[in-house]
């Protein structure tokens, strides 16, 4: 038991360290560091524009899309090869935001269901920043129960027309392409009805509007098409068969696996020994530490699931199911912490301006943000689902809207 | 990266896991529930034969000498099986606490007997209630004569000697307070056993009047290395634990697939699948803490404490939120004499207290976290 790397891992490493070391835009490490919670900014800098910028860098070298094959812009690079660029990638990760849906997701749809000529088209600028992608998927009427989305599309000619809304759109407004999940036949069942689609985000028709959030941000997007018409030869898989496509999909966006996702813990932590209180600091009272306590263990397990799964892959094995439970657990640990740190500032906690609340307004931030992290990519109880189902055996939820035709599923309003 | 047990480890364990399924079945484990022994001799007895108790005992003690991961191994599937056995207090105190501290002479005349199971040792701490703190501990030895009252001792009426913390100095501090080694079949120990919540698990009030008392370790040195043995034991516990935890989360999927309600398997409710679902996620929290814990204790890393605590703390939470929601996927049934639930009921929740209870651990772990977050 060990938590050593091969000698073909560390030379790996240290290949990565030396050219993130020669490469990386230092100029904003610092920036990033403290970059606000939920949305990478840097003050009086253009994103988007630093952020394609790292990602062509990266390409150029051959360290884009580690785990794609060479011929599609990756280095066809082991799972475990990946995990070490991530973790070796740092705070600098953070300029990757606006690629994720594309590499992650988009990109391995594309691989596994477009043409030949259209992966080699495409591919090689979505691996190097040029191009950026969204996922077209949820709608108002289907979230968690995602095959019960309405956007339809219908045949003329050799094309495809598109009407309908999608929302939850993440990046559409900076998007170039995006894949596109229809409804094609309203007849047959939900699952069997649907079809899939990539298409260009400038095409006529597409209307993008972002949505404000809770923490006034506005990360995603609805995504409106009016009579918008896609080539059939943009179609990925068979009409019909987009429920199956979408499932590689979901679960490409499942396999990362990195080194833990954060629960603010180490914050809460530093904010607790340095905030005094009439009895000493923080961290001296009694249920403080409790509840500290339990938050340290949630997250050290977070850590400790991932370099389990971690140890799989570097012995070329699949993880297990261990790292199902990352969301989950990180989700309403963060906003669980979030709520302990500003009821230890008491009035003050509800201050949200970085200059007057505590820690930069840090918990604030994470306060108003982990809702969606509790909701996004699938809900704690759809996650707690999954568990019960896939890890634990349990049977599925009985469906009665399985085997009726859509169009005759009660609704609330179609 | 190998954060993983190998092999050879994992086929340790099934080997474990074969001979305690066979030997301490629920049937078996109920015995002592129910019966006078205060333990399962013959049970104890095979452990002896497979090697068990001196799996991470050196050789020239009489051991296997093998590594801390494997009495990992083995400490899971005690926990799973609920063995009724004294092993934590022979194995993870008794002979951590000699490795630890004892002379020469005390380690060949204590650890091959512990090492063949052929002498039980157990841990005398506790005073009655309330956490143990040198401020706590009344027993004092003078003279090398012990006297004073431990209660309750784990497997105190089981075990042939102790190790004893007893005050030697003046003061309250840690400082005062040193550890000794006393015969229990000798003069000037009257024992008696106690009602508990988990008699499975034999615990005992144990009086001393003038018992002979042997120093073990440096005087005025006892808690120091009582922290240091506690965090040993911790991880193993945790891992005994840890098997606990992952055989009721089994047991109460199992009846969840088979009891039908409305019409249905209660496991295809929401409400009974996301409490499943829960249970997976805490010993899921608890296992990769848990192996956090072996790597520090196997590779004798500076991060002991730290791993200690955080595993301690994981697998506790881990296995009373599994074995109290194994009551409640099973209904009335669960709470039943007869169903083998209230086994693991009982075992979590003493094991959540031995060693130090639940708050503790959290203390520790914060104040460790703390340290390091200041330097």
């Amino acid at each position: 038991m060990n938590f050593d790397d091969t000698p073909q891992e560390a030379a790996f490493r240290q290949e990565v360290r030396s050219w993130i070391a020669a490469n990386a835009p230092k100029q904003y490490e610092a920036g990033l560091k403290t970059s606000g919670f939920g949305h990478t900014a840097l003050e009086g800098v253009d994103i988007i524009k630093v952020s394609k910028e790292w990602q062509q860098k990266k390409f150029d070298a051959g360290w884009a899309c580690l785990h794609w094959p060479k011929e599609y812009g990756g280095r066809g690079a082991s799972p475990i090869e990946r995990v070490i660029w991530q973790q070796e990638e740092g705070v600098y990760a953070a300029l990757s935001s606006l690629f994720i849906i594309g590499h992650g997701m988009c990109g391995p749809t594309m691989m596994a269901y477009a043409s030949e000529e259209h992966k080699r088209n495409y591919l090689p600028p979505l691996a190097a920043g040029e191009h950026i992608w969204c996922q077209l998927f949820s709608e108002p009427a289907g979230g968690s129960d995602l095959a019960g989305l309405r956007t339809k599309a219908e045949r003329d000619g050799d094309g495809w027309v598109v009407n309908g809304q999608k929302i939850w759109t993440s990046g559409a407004q900076h998007s170039d392409y995006g894949i596109l999940i229809t409804r094609t036949d309203p007849t047959v069942p939900k699952h069997k009805g649907l079809t899939m689609f990539f298409l260009d985000m400038k095409s006529p028709g597409i209307e993008i509007r972002p949505i404000k959030q809770v923490n006034g941000q506005s990360g995603f997007n609805e995504v409106y098409f009016t009579d918008v018409r896609i080539p059939d030869s943009q179609r990925l898989g068979k009409v019909g068969d987009g429920w199956n496509v979408s499932l590689t999909t979901l679960m490409n966006e499942r396999l990362s696996i990195g080194s833990g996702m954060p629960t603010g813990f180490p914050e809460l932590l530093d904010f607790c020994c340095s905030l005094e209180t009439d009895n000493g600091a923080a961290i001296d009272n009694p249920a403080v530490r409790s509840k500290l306590a339990t938050f340290a263990v949630r997250t050290s397990g977070l850590k400790y699931t991932a370099f389990r799964s971690i140890s799989a892959l570097s012995k070329g094995e699949v993880p297990g199911p261990e790292n199902s439970i990352g969301k989950l657990v990180a989700g309403s640990a963060m906003q669980e912490i979030a709520m302990m740190a500003l009821d230890l500032q008491a009035e003050a906690g509800a201050l949200l301006s970085p200059g007057q609340a505590a820690a930069s307004a840090r918990f604030q931030a994470m306060l108003l943000r982990s809702p969606a992290t509790r909701v996004e990519g699938g809900t704690d109880e759809i996650l707690r689902n999954i568990i019960a189902e896939r890890v634990l055996g349990l049977p599925a939820d009985i469906r009665v809207d399985k085997a009726v035709p859509f169009n005759q599923i009660p609704t609330s309003g179609r | 990266m190998e954060f993983d047990f190998s092999a050879d480890q994992k086929q340790l364990k099934d080997q474990a896991r074969r001979f305690l399924e066979a030997k301490s079945s629920p049937k078996a484990v109920r015995a002592i529930l129910e019966g006078p022994e205060l333990y399962d001799g013959a049970l104890w007895q095979g452990l002896a034969e497979m090697g068990f108790m001196g799996t991470a005992i050196p050789e020239e003690y009489g051991g296997l000498g093998a590594s801390y991961l494997e009495l990992c191994v083995i400490a899971e599937e005690l926990g799973r099986a609920v063995a009724p056995v004294p092993f934590a207090s022979s194995i993870f105190l008794a002979a951590e606490f000699l490795l630890a501290a004892g002379s020469e002479a005390q380690k060949q005349a204590y650890l091959p007997k512990l090492a063949s199971g052929e002498t039980v040792g157990c841990f005398a701490l506790a005073e009655g209630v309330g956490a143990a703190t040198p401020k706590h501990i009344q027993a004092k030895v003078a003279g090398g004569k012990l006297s004073g009252t431990k209660l309750p001792v784990l497997d105190g009426d089981v075990a042939d000697f102790a190790i004893v913390a007893a005050k030697t100095g003046a003061g309250n501090d840690a400082r005062s307070i040193s550890l000794f080694i006393v015969d229990l079949k000798g003069a000037g120990v009257l024992r008696e056993t106690v009602e508990t919540i988990d008699p499975t698990r034999s615990q005992a009030k144990i009086s001393f009047s003038g018992a002979d008392a042997e120093l073990l370790g440096v005087e005025g040195e006892g808690w120091s290395i009582i922290e240091r043995v506690l965090d040993r034991a911790a991880v193993l516990t945790a891992f005994e634990q840890l098997g606990g935890a992952d055989r009721a989360l089994e047991m109460a999927r199992d009846y969840a697939l088979d009891r039908m309600a409305f019409g249905r398997p209660i496991g295809s409710f929401q409400a009974v699948k996301h409490m499943l679902a829960d249970m997976y996620v805490s010993a899921t929290l608890a296992r990769s803490n848990c192996y956090y814990g072996a790597w520090a204790l196997s590779t004798g890393s500076s991060e002991l404490p730290e791993a200690a605590a955080t595993a301690r703390v994981s697998a506790t939470q881990a296995y009373q939120h599994c074995a109290k929601n194994n009551i409640q996927v099973h209904g009335g049934m669960g709470f039943t004499w007869q169903f083998d639930c209230h086994l693991y009921y009982r075992r979590s929740n003493l094991l959540a207290l031995s060693l130090g209870s639940l708050s503790t651990w959290e203390d520790k772990l914060i104040e460790r976290l703390r340290a390091k977050n200041a330097a």
